[in-house]
């Protein structure tokens, strides 16, 4: 089976991120859905929203 | 010396009939385009002949023929070498793969039916050979035909499991078919059009030997092949939240399918999970030892 790659962050809360990862800052929900929405499309992979304001992109 | 001319013309029409008829018994297994057709019918007439001047040629006292068989055997598992590079090579281009096993399952069928072939051949050639009656040598060639392709049939999906509609929900941005967790689809817009398009099913096994083979992850990449070869689905390059995904509960071990098909019918999809095929490589039976029977109380 393929490794899974997390390939980018898209984020409301600047505290809940970090590291050497691209990470993409939005101040509201929908701009936050746009850019998740256009990463999705561009990278051919998939958004998972992890809770806490933190949609990440992964390629499975 | 005897004639032979209807002793092997006969063996050679059998076995090439029964070539012809496994060509059409499934063509789920089967690609049909005309060069395939060509290239197995072909290989079948060469099996036929093999197998119809075997018992001539042992009455003939030509012992070395027979060496012949064991050439075409290293022959026919080329065959299955060819299926299952060309089969892989594809795999790359297909949105919803096949998978590993599956692959490896129809190239086995592919080298098994030629020596399906050679059998017939030989049944038929050995009862004209021994009655001299060629009608009788067709009747026997007919059952053994018959015989092989309801040995040969396989088990689907419907006689382990019991298939029955799953409903989509989400549990936040967690979507469920029924209560199993399926994947984590972050995009409001595409829970949406999941709840929308989207259909389920869970795949109930009537037994432990059943569940042990609903378990296997190529069996389960069969099923989601099948499920998407029928009804299509959505999914396209860009956006894999559409795939189709089949998921285990991991407490009672039933399985659902989570798919977003171009049609939606939960009938067509029920009957095409039935009807997927049960994998030789995945096909377990813990109920068949002593420890397993002990567990399966």
């Amino acid at each position: 089976m393929k490794k899974d790659d997390l390939l980018a962050v898209v984020t409301l809360n600047k505290e809940a991120v970090g590291g050497d990862i691209p990470i993409f800052f939005a101040s509201t929900q929908e701009e936050q859905a746009a850019i998740a929405a256009t990463l999705s499309q561009v990278l051919k992979a998939m958004v998972h929203d992890i809770g806490n304001g933190v949609y990440i992109i992964v390629r499975h | 010396m005897d004639n032979y001319g209807m002793t092997i013309g006969l063996g050679i029409l059998m076995g090439t009939l029964a070539r012809a008829y496994m060509l059409r018994s499934d063509y789920r297994q089967y690609p049909g385009y005309p060069h395939g057709f060509v290239t197995h019918m072909s290989l079948g007439f060469v099996a036929a002949a093999l197998g119809s001047v075997a018992l001539p040629s042992i009455a003939e006292k030509e012992f070395t023929a027979v060496t012949f068989l064991a050439l075409a055997a290293q022959q026919f598992r080329e065959v299955r070498n060819m299926e299952r590079e060309s089969l892989a090579a594809l795999e790359e281009a297909e949105l919803v793969p096949r998978g590993l096993d599956y692959i490896e399952g129809i190239a086995r069928v592919f080298e098994a039916r030629n020596y399906l072939v050679i059998v017939t051949a030989l049944a038929t050639s050995s009862a004209n050979y021994f009655t001299r009656w060629p009608l009788f040598s067709l009747a026997v060639g007919f059952l053994v035909i018959a015989g092989t392709s309801r040995l040969m049939r396989g088990k689907v999906i419907g006689n382990i499991a019991v298939v029955k509609r799953g409903d989509l929900q989400f549990v936040g941005p967690l979507l469920k078919v029924n209560e199993i967790e399926m994947m984590n689809v972050g995009m409001p817009k595409m829970r949406e059009k999941i709840l929308r398009d989207g259909l389920g099913v869970v795949i109930h096994p009537k037994d432990d030997n059943a569940r042990a083979t609903l378990s296997n992850m190529g069996q389960r990449q069969a099923i989601a092949h099948v499920a998407t070869a029928i009804l299509g689905t959505k999914k396209d390059i860009d956006t894999p939240e559409f795939t189709p995904m089949v998921r285990k509960n991991v407490d009672i071990g039933s399985i659902a399918l989570f798919c977003v098909p171009a049609e939606k019918d939960i009938k067509s999809l029920v009957a095409a999970v039935e009807r997927a095929p049960v994998l030789e490589s995945a096909s377990r039976a813990p109920l068949k030892t002593k420890a397993g029977r002990i567990a399966a109380d």
